[in-house]
C-alpha cells in the first residue's frame, strides 16, 4: 500500500491530488495517519503511536483505520500495488 | 499527561463553493437534551431506542394554534385527531387545553370515552361505523359525521328505533385546486351531492343537522385551498338559511395543515415551506366572514388539526449499531430505529442528528434501520458526521402518526416516555416483551 507520491499534504489538513485536481480535507488525526502512510509505514507501525497518545482502544482504532483507508483508496489517494 | 480524546480519522472531498445536491451546507445542530433531560440519561435510564413526547412543545404548539385562530374568528374549537397520537397520556393532554376528540372508529371512541370526554364533544368521523357504535354515539349525543347515503338512511331508521334525533353534520368533498382531491369520502360539492344528502336529511325531519364538515386533505402547503373549502361549506350554510331558514352550529373544517417535516423529494426544508398557523387561520375565517352567512348565525369554527399540532413534541432517540461502506464507496451508519416503528420515513426525509459533540466533516451517508429487510431505510442520503458505534442520535419532528401506525415487526416496539412540563418524564406507554407478543398467541393442541 502507497500513497500516490505526487500527493500534496498542509498541515491544515488540506490535501492536493494534482493528477485528479481533486482536493480533499483531514480531521487533524487523519493528516496525522496520511503522514505516516507517506513515509510507508505500516498498521503496526502506525497503531502504538496513536495508542499511546489518544485516548483510543487497540479494536476501536483498528476498525476506523481501516474505514479511514478504504476512504484514501476510494478516492485513489493510496494504490495496493507494492 | 492525559491522552488526547480520539476522534475517528476522516476524509472528504471538497467541491469549491460548489453547492451540492444538498443544497449549500447547513449546519448541524445536536440535540443533546429534551426539556432539560439529557439524551444519554434517557437512553440509559428507558433503553434504545426511545420515544420522548414533550408535554411543554405539546402545550406551547396547541396554544398557539388556538391563538391564531382566536384572533381572527369568534368561536373556535379544536377536536383532536385521535388517530394522529391517541395515546390516552397525550389526548388528556389535549383534552385538559381545551380540545374535543375526533374519532374513527368504535376502538378510538372508547378511548375518548375513557378519556372522559363527554358524548356531545366527541365528533364521530370515518366510513366505518357500525350498527352498535351509531346507536351509541346517537345515545350520547355525539356529533356523527356521514360520510355516505346507506350511513345517512340507518341513523333515519335509529332514530325511529331509539326514539331520539341524531346530531349529524355531513363530511363534504370538493375541488379547492390541489392535487389529490378526496373525493373518497363524504357527499361531493361539486356535482350537487352534497345538496343532495342535505336535502334529504332536512326532508326527512329525524336528524338535527347541527354542523357541515370537510377535510380537503393532509400536509396541504397551500392556505388558500383552505379559503375555497372553507367558502363552499359557508356556501351550504348559506343556503340551508335560506330554504329551510335552518342554522347550522359549527362548520369544521378537519385538519390537514402541514408540519415542518420535510416531504421526500423536496427541495426545500420544510421548515422554509409550511405555512404558519396564522396562515391558515386567515384563509378559513376570512371566508367564513365574508360569506353570505348572517352575521348572527356566524357558526362555530371546529378544527381536527393533528399533525401540525403534534410532530415537534415527538423525538426518537437512538443509537449507532454500526458503519460501513456500500459497494459504490458510499457511506452507511445502520441505526437501532427502524421504519417498523418510524412508519414516516416512507414520506418524510426526516431530520437525523448526533446527540453528542461530533467531528465537523460530514460526508454523505445512507442511514438504515436495524431490520433484515431492504425497505428498511430512514434516509437514502444524508450529509451527516461520521459518528462511532454506540453514539446515540436524535430523530425529531415525529410525534404524528408514528405511534399509531407503528407496527411490531422482528423487534419489540420501545417504551414512550413524556416529559411533563416541570422537566420529569414519565412512561406513558410501556415497551413491549416477548411476554406481550406470546399472550396473545395460541397453539393448538396437536402442536403443543
Ligand atoms: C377527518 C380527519 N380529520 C383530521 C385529520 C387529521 O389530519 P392532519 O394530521 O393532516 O391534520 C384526518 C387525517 O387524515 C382526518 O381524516
Amino acid at each position: 500500500m502507497k500513497v500516490k507520491k505526487n500527493i500534496a499534504i498542509s498541515e491544515s489538513g488540506f490535501v492536493f491530488d494534482p493528477s485528479s485536481g481533486e482536493s480533499y480535507s483531514l480531521n487533524p488525526i487523519g493528516t496525522e495517519i496520511l503522514e505516516y502512510l507517506k513515509k510507508n509505514m505500516s498498521f503496526e507501525e502506525i497503531s502504538p503511536l496513536i495508542l499511546e497518545k489518544y485516548d483510543v482502544d487497540q479494536i476501536t482504532f483498528e476498525r476506523y483505520y481501516f474505514d479511514f483507508v478504504n476512504s484514501l483508496q476510494q478516492f485513489n489517494l493510496i494504490s495496493n500495488e507494492q | 499527561m492525559g491522552k488526547l480524546v480520539f476522534e475517528r480519522p476522516i476524509i472528504k472531498k471538497l467541491s469549491s463553493g460548489m453547492p451540492s445536491k444538498f443544497g449549500m451546507k447547513t449546519k448541524i445542530d445536536p440535540i443533546t437534551e429534551i426539556d432539560g433531560n439529557l439524551i444519554k440519561d434517557l437512553i440509559s435510564a428507558y433503553d434504545s431506542p426511545l420515544f420522548v413526547l414533550s408535554e411543554k412543545i405539546i402545550r406551547k404548539t396547541y396554544q398557539d394554534a388556538k391563538r391564531s385562530f382566536s384572533t381572527r374568528y369568534p368561536k373556535v374549537q379544536f377536536a383532536w385527531s385521535y388517530k394522529t397520537n391517541y395515546l390516552d397520556a397525550v389526548c388528556r393532554v389535549y383534552h385538559q387545553e381545551g380540545s374535543w376528540a375526533e374519532v374513527v372508529s368504535g376502538f378510538e371512541y372508547e378511548k375518548a370515552v375513557n378519556n372522559g370526554v363527554s358524548g356531545d364533544h366527541i365528533i364521530f368521523n370515518g366510513p366505518d361505523k357500525s350498527r352498535e357504535n351509531l346507536k351509541k354515539a346517537v345515545l350520547n349525543s355525539s356529533l356523527i359525521h356521514i360520510d355516505h347515503f346507506d350511513e345517512l338512511y340507518q341513523l333515519i331508521e335509529l332514530a325511529d328505533e331509539l326514539d331520539k334525533a341524531p346530531k349529524v353534520a355531513i363530511r363534504v368533498n370538493m375541488d379547492t385546486g390541489i392535487y389529490p382531491q378526496w373525493d373518497r369520502f363524504g357527499f361531493n360539492y361539486d356535482n350537487g351531492e352534497a345538496w343532495d344528502a342535505l336535502n334529504r336529511i332536512m326532508l326527512s325531519k329525524k336528524l338535527d343537522l347541527v354542523g357541515l364538515h370537510t377535510h380537503i386533505g393532509t400536509y396541504i402547503l397551500t392556505a388558500s385551498a383552505y379559503n375555497k373549502a372553507a367558502s363552499k361549506l359557508a356556501d351550504l350554510a348559506a343556503g340551508l338559511e335560506r330554504k329551510y331558514g335552518h342554522v347550522v352550529k359549527y362548520i369544521d373544517m378537519g385538519g390537514g395543515f402541514a408540519s415542518k417535516s420535510t416531504l421526500k423529494g423536496a427541495y426545500l426544508s420544510g421548515t422554509d415551506t409550511a405555512p404558519s398557523f396564522d396562515d391558515y387561520a386567515d384563509a378559513i375565517s376570512s371566508a367564513l366572514i365574508n360569506s353570505g352567512i348572517k352575521p348572527e348565525n356566524l357558526p362555530l369554527l371546529i378544527l381536527e388539526t393533528g399533525r401540525a399540532l403534534i410532530d415537534d413534541a415527538g423525538f426518537i432517540l437512538g443509537t449507532v449499531l454500526a458503519n460501513k461502506r456500500l459497494a459504490d464507496g458510499r457511506r452507511s451508519t445502520i441505526i437501532d430505529v427502524g421504519v417498523n416503528i418510524l412508519f414516516t420515513s416512507f414520506w418524510y426525509e426526516h431530520n437525523i442528528v448526533p446527540a453528542q459533540a461530533f467531528s465537523d466533516h460530514t460526508e454523505e451517508t445512507a442511514i438504515y434501520g436495524p431490520l433484515c429487510m431492504n425497505i428498511d431505510v430512514i434516509r437514502e442520503a444524508i450529509d451527516f458526521p461520521a459518528l462511532k458505534t454506540g453514539d446515540h442520535i436524535v430523530i425529531n419532528r415525529v410525534g404524528a402518526y408514528n405511534m399509531t401506525q407503528w407496527m411490531q415487526f422482528i423487534t419489540l416496539r420501545p417504551d414512550i416516555v413524556m416529559i411533563d412540563t416541570d422537566g420529569k418524564p414519565f412512561v406513558i406507554r410501556k415497551k413491549e416483551s416477548i411476554e406481550t407478543i406470546l399472550s396473545q398467541e395460541e397453539v393448538p393442541p396437536h402442536l403443543q
